[in-house]
């Protein structure tokens, strides 16, 4: 680590300390909007968290995954029922989030041995239906052994806690005051921050140039001695515990758990950021999830004052239409930036050579 | 160490009604350039897919440096030491050349998702490794001057070269090249040439499909011929030249 | 055994639905590879269509066999000009885009119809006018209503016009040219943007034929119906082999079977452990076990790896 920052130039250096300063600084600005600010910047670094998972599979090992959310579900039940009155459990979080990796890990080897041998949309296709089969149990698993709490969901989940130091309140370090949602927000940046290295890591590694040879050539990568098999159901797993431990930390953070956060649209969502960002491009991934969390939450408080503005009352209904806006918005990015708005050097220079 | 590197025993394959390969039986010896040719369609392809484990042939089977080759396994083909080219050049097309042949070197190394993420010591050194093998065989091939660049932006014999030096990283014992020459200049082929006996210098055993009769006439040391998925003859290249069988399936008409 | 008939006979309606939603897919699909996530959209549309229309109209006095003749008309017509300008937006630019792209367009596109609809039409539920009288009919302990015999009727009649097109007419062989090799097609003088619009308008003309069936035999519509009816379609499409217009169809009335006949009988499998609203849950599980042993659908052409 200390080699990778000689080798920056005095420029990248300040470059990255600004970076830095903005980080620690955000929760701080964001929370003179309101807490629930900081709230958006949290899930924008939760959504980064998702979106790097799902990077590994569709970006790197070019599989296509509509049921990526799947994962992110058994991560965050995992924690509700272990946590929370629900079953009186009450473990502690360094106990539940590798556990909710290694299940998460295990639901992708489950859903992925038997079907990586299928092509493209297949594969799309079945991910999807093993998402929608993930959600539909949790939505029915209350009767007759009451499991999941079905439909209502399971509340008073335990927030991250070290010892006695709970991240769900406000409290006063070293003389500063951080409400709970910013103290989660630091925690979320070291995450994420964690996830992009190893992100970073695999990509260049042994196995994330073989994921990239199956991407580019299945033939071609068996021949050379890839077992293809084995290499995308790594790809799989690790995506899936990714997601796993993601959902553990929403389920944390949010204290509450229900079917409806696990729809299929949540797969898709996150989908749209890594192929609207720039896919296996990791700062181009990193910008879709920002951009694709923090977008309709902005028009949530821009769709009101503007229609007022300029119509002089509110014509259409806001939460539609701020959908309307971002689904219009994915439409426009893809016509006019088709690899994605921050492609890979490689996409870039591969799309420029079609025109 | 028996003189022989792969027995071919009654490989049969066929495609619905169409016999692609009849029973072909051949073998190959330890350090020899070893010619397959015979007209298009005559099934050379087909036999290598095969042997590489792409297709599963309907009969027969490989016997491949004294242990039986598993059908229907091509990353265990590479891994028993069996390299490859195609006939119609696949390349990681928007992976850079030296990461092509970085990636032949998979199937010689180890490190997984761990040593990946941590990036241990070990790691390090393996990548280190991998790295400068890779480089050496871009050297070796001729193309270390296109390192950097996409394997799709290179030209056409730099592609067949490339290809070459991705196979031989998979360090393999038998090298199979389908019509490396196909397309190259005089040159090209000339330069071709002297590579491929360069690789059986160094001991790799060849097995050569190629089209260039005067190519395959002084590389190999025996040839086969197929004709109709069947195998006609298969002799050092002075017999098989002038054998008639060979020439009415070329030319068509009993000589 | 009344059981087993009845639920036969429901899943033949249902899968017809399917059917003719999945052959919206499995057209666009074999010809540009594309799944177009927003043909849910369009039958949702053409529900809604359809229920204003007649609705005003025999509100407006007209007889009701007119009212829903026009209604129907103007829903078919109102919904082959929404697949055209989707296609002619949205879709045709990324032609040579790379893979994903069109498919996050078309789950954009999705997004946008869905929400239009809502501003339109609102979040309530609205009620689809009676069209025909109906009445129940009973054989063998199982009973079935006209709407339901109607239904499967059209759904056939309309599959049968749908195969006569694309085996019998120019244009069903320039479509046929153009799935099997999009770049030798066009050499051979087929207009590759006038197939694939086509693909796009007769896909939508079935899909709010379907729209139409849904909100006769439901009698209620919903703006975010579109969503699970088109993935439930696509599903079908996948398990008969998509792009294969014959296992769209059988794949639709399997799977409207499947869910019925596991809806009906989940109970006793599993001792009353699961209920029949675990009945979504069938599509899926049988289109994994299916493309597990045949990884191309039932129908689909095996394509081999080419070395």
């Amino acid at each position: 680590m200390r080699l990778w920052l000689q080798s920056l130039t005095p420029r990248a250096l300040f470059g990255l300390a600004l970076v830095a300063v903005a980080l620690l600084a955000l929760p701080f600005v964001a929370a003179m909007g309101g807490q629930a600010w900081v709230r958006i910047a949290n899930f924008a670094i939760l959504y980064i968290f998702l979106a790097l998972g799902l990077n590994i599979v569709v970006g790197f090992a070019g599989l296509l995954d509509l049921g990526y959310i799947a994962f992110y579900a058994v991560g965050a039940y995992l924690w509700a029922l272990l946590a929370s009155p629900h079953f009186g459990l009450h473990w502690p979080f360094w106990a539940i989030l590798p556990l909710g990796a290694m299940v998460a890990c295990c639901f992708g080897v489950i859903l992925g041995a038997p079907t990586l041998k299928l092509r493209g949309d297949y594969l799309a296709i079945v991910t999807l239906g093993f998402g929608e089969i993930v959600r539909i149990f949790i939505n029915n698993l209350n009767a007759p052994l009451n499991i999941t709490n079905g439909p209502q969901g399971i509340n008073l989940i335990d927030p991250v806690a070290i010892g006695e130091f709970k991240f769900s309140t406000t409290s006063t370090l070293f003389g500063i005051t951080f409400t709970g949602p910013q103290k989660y927000y630091y925690l979320l940046v070291l995450l994420a921050l964690a996830v992009i290295v190893i992100n970073f890591r695999l990509q260049h590694s042994r196995i994330g140039r073989a994921w990239q040879a199956i991407r580019e050539d299945e033939i071609a990568a068996k021949a050379v001695g890839i077992n293809t098999r084995n290499i995308k159901l790594l790809a799989f797993a690790m995506g899936a515990s990714f997601g796993g431990v993601a959902g553990g930390i929403f389920a944390a953070m949010q204290g509450f758990v229900s079917p409806e956060s696990f729809s299929l649209i949540e797969s898709v969502m996150i989908l749209a950021m890594v192929v609207l960002g720039g896919m296996g491009h990791i700062p181009g991934v990193i910008l879709g999830a920002v951009l694709l969390s923090v977008l309709p939450e902005a028009l949530r408080y821009a769709v009101v004052p503007v229609q007022k503005m300029l119509f002089g009352e509110v014509l259409a209904d806001p939460e539609s239409l701020r959908m309307l806006v971002f689904g219009l918005a994915l439409v426009l990015v893809m016509r006019f930036k088709p690899a994605g708005l921050l492609p890979s050097p490689e996409r870039r220079r591969e799309l420029a050579e079609k025109v | 160490m028996s003189e022989l590197l792969l027995e071919a025993d009654a490989v049969a394959k066929h495609f619905g009604g169409v016999k692609a390969l009849r029973d072909v039986s051949l073998t190959i010896r330890r350090g020899e350039v070893y010619g397959l040719i015979g007209p298009n369609g005559a099934g050379k392809t087909t036999f290598f897919n095969c042997l590489t484990g792409l297709y599963v042939p309907d009969g027969g089977g490989f016997v491949f440096d004294g242990a039986p080759l598993k059908a229907d396994a091509p990353h265990q083909a590479a891994e028993r030491g069996i390299a490859r080219t195609f006939q119609n050049i696949r390349l990681f097309g928007n992976m850079s050349a030296l990461d092509n042949v970085m990636v032949g070197r998979h199937v010689r190394t180890r490190a997984g998702v761990f040593g990946a993420i941590l990036r241990d010591r070990g790691t390090r050194a393996e990548e280190d490794a991998i790295r400068r093998r890779a480089e050496e065989l871009l050297h070796y091939v001729g193309v270390a001057d296109r390192a950097g660049d996409l394997a799709k932006n290179l030209s056409y014999g730099d592609q067949r070269r490339l290809e070459i030096a991705r196979a031989l990283a998979t360090e393999p014992k038998l090298l199979c090249l389908d019509e490396p020459a196909a397309g190259m200049n005089g040159t090209e082929t000339e330069a071709l040439r002297v590579l491929i006996e360069g690789i059986r210098a160094d001991g790799v055993t060849i097995l050569l499909i190629e089209h260039d009769v005067k190519l395959v006439m002084g590389l190999c040391d025996r040839v086969a011929v197929l004709d109709y998925g069947a195998l006609l003859i298969e002799d050092v290249p002075a017999v098989v030249q002038h054998d008639p069988r060979v020439i009415e399936a070329y030319i068509g008409v009993p000589a | 055994m009344d059981t087993f008939l009845q639920q036969i006979i429901n899943g033949l309606v249902q899968g017809a639905i399917y059917a003719l939603v999945a052959l919206g897919y499995t057209m666009v699909y074999g010809i540009m590879g594309l799944i177009n996530f927003a043909h849910g959209e369009v039958v949702m549309l053409g529900t809604l269509i359809a229920i204003t229309s007649i609705t005003f109209l025999i509100k407006a006095g007209i007889a009701v066999p007119l009212a829903a003749l026009i209604g129907i008309s103007l829903s078919v017509l109102a919904c082959m000009a929404l697949g055209w300008s989707l296609e002619r937006i949205a879709y045709r630019p990324l032609r040579h885009a790379p893979r994903l792209t069109p498919l996050i367009t078309a789950i954009g596109m999705s997004i946008v119809l869905q929400n239009l609809a809502m501003m339109i039409w609102g979040r309530n539920y609205m009620i689809f006018p009676p069209l025909i009288e109906k009445t129940q009919f009973e054989v063998a302990g199982a009973s079935f209503t006209n709407v339901q015999v109607i239904i499967v009727t059209v759904a056939a009649l309309a599959m049968g016009g749908l195969l006569w097109l694309v085996y019998r007419t120019r244009l069903g062989m320039a479509m046929r040219a153009t799935a099997q090799n999009p770049a030798v097609a066009g050499l051979m003088g087929v207009n590759a943007n006038r197939v694939i619009a086509s693909a796009f308008v007769i896909g939508s003309a079935l899909g709010a034929v379907a729209g139409v069936m849904v909100g006769s035999y439901y009698e209620i519509a919903h703006y975010q119906m579109g969503f699970m009816l088109g993935l439930k379609a696509f599903t079908a499409a996948v398990l008969g082999g998509i792009g294969n217009l014959a296992g769209a169809m059988a794949g639709g009335v399997l799977l409207g079977l499947i869910e019925a006949l596991g809806a009906g009988y989940i109970g006793d499998l599993t001792g009353g452990f699961l209920g029949s609203h675990y009945q979504d849950i069938f599509a899926f599980i049988v289109l994994i076990f299916v493309l597990m042993f045949r990884p191309s659908g039932l129908f689909g052409e095996k394509t081999g790896d080419r070395a």
